[in-house]
């Protein structure tokens, strides 16, 4: 009863600037779905829009089945949690959380009863008679959210409704924020940078950049089949590493090693091979006989033990990869978090158990069945169709329905050698 | 630490007092003139020998025609009269500055400050001319006017510099919450801007109630001449004694509006009401 829907959702600025560009996007019924993306992605634009905060350039916004691209925030039924909470300062936790229901001039014992009733589930009773200013920050973080479910809302938007939490006390409050919407099952619309909280709460991620939505799906597909390079390096933490590769035939040669090329590959030239750290392990505690796995020697640089994993850094030499989507990623997050961007070194997740030193020249291990093989042109992900999982390409297994056209999906037969000039990854049409 | 403390303590203590008795020397020595007889008027004494409160009696004295009750009644009408109206426009004004994108903004603020750098007593001449004209001359709006048209811009300026620091998002809150723009206005901007609001009203209130430039030029009757303008007619009890008891006893007696017009509000203007809006 109240999706959300984006039809080719467009915000132009009277500079000409494109904050969202042709935004598609349907937010089923009782679905968390999660807007992630570097700054300035155009993930808040796209929530404010939703908000009516924002007006929308072109395009069409339905909730519920209604065209609301012209209707105040008011008349949407719509609530947020801001970043920065935007609780009212002059009164107390009670009035805050019931300021919404007095506006609709609900009447008195109502209003108690339901902020009675969220401040139980948010355990905040003791506090209501206090006044923001003497709250924590968790606290707050909690009345800002009590204020969105007292409405009893169709949907919940919030942005980045924890960033301003210390790292502690986010995790709990993610916690709390996907048991909430679980119980209540209310359509959630969450814009966050932050990968892991992207990962960890939504039904469905749509990762955005520049604008332009480069996929939705569940946080697996996203993981597992990621559609571009930007994708792939933006989900997962420690992020994937990217070498410089070639293809010739059946065969892949990366700086370090050569393996068999994954099915389909159909393309020779150069690529980028992008392989998650987790697919990586020390060579004496590899799995035995796995059919795919691959044994390499490099000098391991950095070692950094975190109990229960250690985090190799490694080096190799003229496979770095550059290109505008890591170095966009790299930006964002700053470069430590993107190892491969460039530097010509790459991180391993490892067993703890495994005995490697730093300064060593140790045997690596790693799976093939797991390269994730990139155009270097454009960035898209030309082989997972082949790549393990065989999860079919996400952003058409939305809904079964045939996409219509799809002209800009690449991976069909691009030329050899990506030679290309665009850096721009493609419009990536979502579901419909 | 504890030490240092102390010591800077007494070093404030002691330049506050130094402050508050240079400014409120004068006041005391008018107080003390109003208080002696036309004997000891020019003593030189600052404590008076011989204590009266005639001064202040004949101040009274008749009702309505006395010298000071009715231009008091026109100084307390005239200046909130003119509170009001500049509060209220410049926070409309302050507000659209402050949030809104328009063409000719800058030059709103640019040209309310002009006004208010305006040397004042370049405009008396014209306007005694055109009110006169107009038949504004001797009229409570005679008055209103220039106040507010010096008083706005000043009180634009502190509004202005208050909704700035208002964070947007509590708006935009109120507004996702179902409250209208003017909802949003009353019932969560205009409370935090309170203390400039009222910061801004004492500030008009003053310049009101101190003017002489404007009352004494555009006045000529007790129908609205406000109490400056009104000291400046006082009559000696005989031809040779000048009013000089009676004008001390005014002056401590206009002082009295003011002092309790800021006592009122102090506390507003100091609550710190933004805390914990947005966290620190």
């Amino acid at each position: 009863m109240s999706d959300i829907a984006l039809h080719d959702v467009t915000k132009r600025y009277p500079d000409g600037t494109e904050a969202v560009k042709q935004l598609n996007l349907e937010i089923k019924d009782g679905e968390f779905m999660i807007l992630v993306g570097p700054s300035g992605c155009g993930k808040s634009t796209a929530l404010r829009m939703i908000a009516g905060l924002e007006d929308i350039s072109e395009g069409e916004l339905t909730i519920g089945g209604e065209v609301v691209n012209d209707k105040a925030p008011r008349d949407r039924d719509i609530a947020m949690v801001f970043q920065n909470y935007a609780l009212y300062p002059h009164m107390t936790v009670r009035e805050n959380m019931g300021f919404a229901l007095k506006l609709a001039k609900t009447p008195k014992e109502e209003i108690d009863r339901k902020v009675d009733h969220a401040a139980e589930i948010l355990d905040l009773k003791a506090h209501l008679d206090r006044k923001p200013s003497n709250l924590s920050g968790g606290q707050r973080q909690r009345v800002a959210m009590g204020r969105a479910i007292v409405r009893d809302p169709s949907a919940f938007l919030m942005d980045e409704p924890l960033s301003n939490l210390d790292a502690k006390l986010r995790v709990q409050m993610r916690t709390e924020v996907s048991r909430l919407q679980r119980e209540l099952s209310t359509t959630t619309v969450y814009v966050t940078h932050d990968q892991t909280e992207a990962m960890t709460l939504g039904d469905r991620v749509a990762v955005m950049r520049g604008g332009v939505l480069q996929q939705v799906d569940t946080p697996r597909v996203l993981y597992n089949s990621p559609v571009n390079i930007f994708v792939a390096g933006f989900i997962g933490s420690p992020a994937m590493n990217f070498f410089s590769g070639t293809s010739k035939g059946a065969e892949l040669k990366l700086p370090f090693a050569e393996v068999a090329a994954p099915d389909g590959l159909g393309e020779e030239g150069d690529v980028i091979v992008g392989i998650r750290p987790e697919d990586f392990e020390d060579a004496r505690l590899a799995p035995a006989n796995h059919p795919q796995g691959v044994e390499f020697e490099a000098p391991i640089e950095v070692l950094e033990s975190m109990g229960s994993e250690i985090y190799a850094y490694f080096g190799f030499e003229g496979g770095e990869v550059s290109s505008d989507e890591l170095a966009e990623l790299a930006r964002d997050s700053g470069a430590a978090d993107v190892p491969g961007a460039g530097s010509g070194r790459a991180v391993a997740r490892l067993n703890p158990e495994s005995e490697i030193a730093e300064g060593d020249k140790a045997r690596l291990w790693f799976d093939a069945a797991k390269l994730h093989v990139f155009s270097p042109g454009d960035g898209t992900n030309l082989a997972h169709r082949a790549a393990s999982g065989g999860e079919p390409p996400s952003v058409a297994a939305e809904d079964g329905e045939s996409r219509p056209a799809a002209p800009a999906k690449p991976q069909a037969a691009r030329p050899a050698g990506g030679g290309e000039a665009d850096t721009e990854p493609p419009t990536e049409p979502a579901s419909r | 630490m504890q030490h240092r403390g102390s010591k800077d303590y007494v070093k404030w203590t002691i330049a506050i007092a130094v402050v508050v008795f240079f400014a409120l020397l004068p006041i005391v020595w008018i107080f003390s003139l109003s208080l002696k007889t036309p004997d000891t008027i020019s003593d030189k004494k600052f404590i008076p020998s011989d204590v009266t409160l005639d001064n202040y009696t004949t101040l009274f004295e008749g009702g309505l025609d006395s010298p000071l009750l009715r231009p008091l009644i026109n100084s307390i009408l005239i200046a909130l009269i003119a509170t009001v109206i500049a509060v209220t426009l410049a926070s409309f004004t302050a507000y659209a500055i402050a949030r809104l994108d328009f063409p000719g903004k800058s030059a709103i603020l640019a040209g309310a400050l002009a006004i208010a750098m305006f040397p004042q007593i370049s405009v008396v001449g014209p306007l005694f001319d055109m009110w006169r004209t107009l038949g504004l001359y001797d009229t409570y709006p005679g008055l209103i006017i220039p106040y507010l048209t010096f008083s706005l811009p000043l009180a634009i300026y502190i509004l202005v510099a208050f909704f700035r620091e208002i964070p947007w998002e509590l708006e935009q809150a109120a507004q996702v919450d179902g409250a209208t723009p003017w909802q949003a206005f009353r019932r969560v901007i205009m409370p935090l801007a309170a203390p400039g609001v009222f910061t801004a009203a004492i500030l008009v209130f003053i310049f009101a109630w101190n003017d002489f430039i404007f009352a004494i030029t555009l006045t000529s009757s007790d129908a609205s001449r406000t109490v400056p303008a009104a000291l400046a007619f006082f009559q000696g009890d005989s031809q040779f004694t000048a009013p000089t008891g009676n004008i001390a006893a005014a002056a401590v007696l206009v002082t009295i509006p003011i002092i309790i017009f800021v006592l009122i509000f102090q506390r507003r203007i100091v609550a710190g009401l933004t805390a914990g809006a947005v966290k620190g």
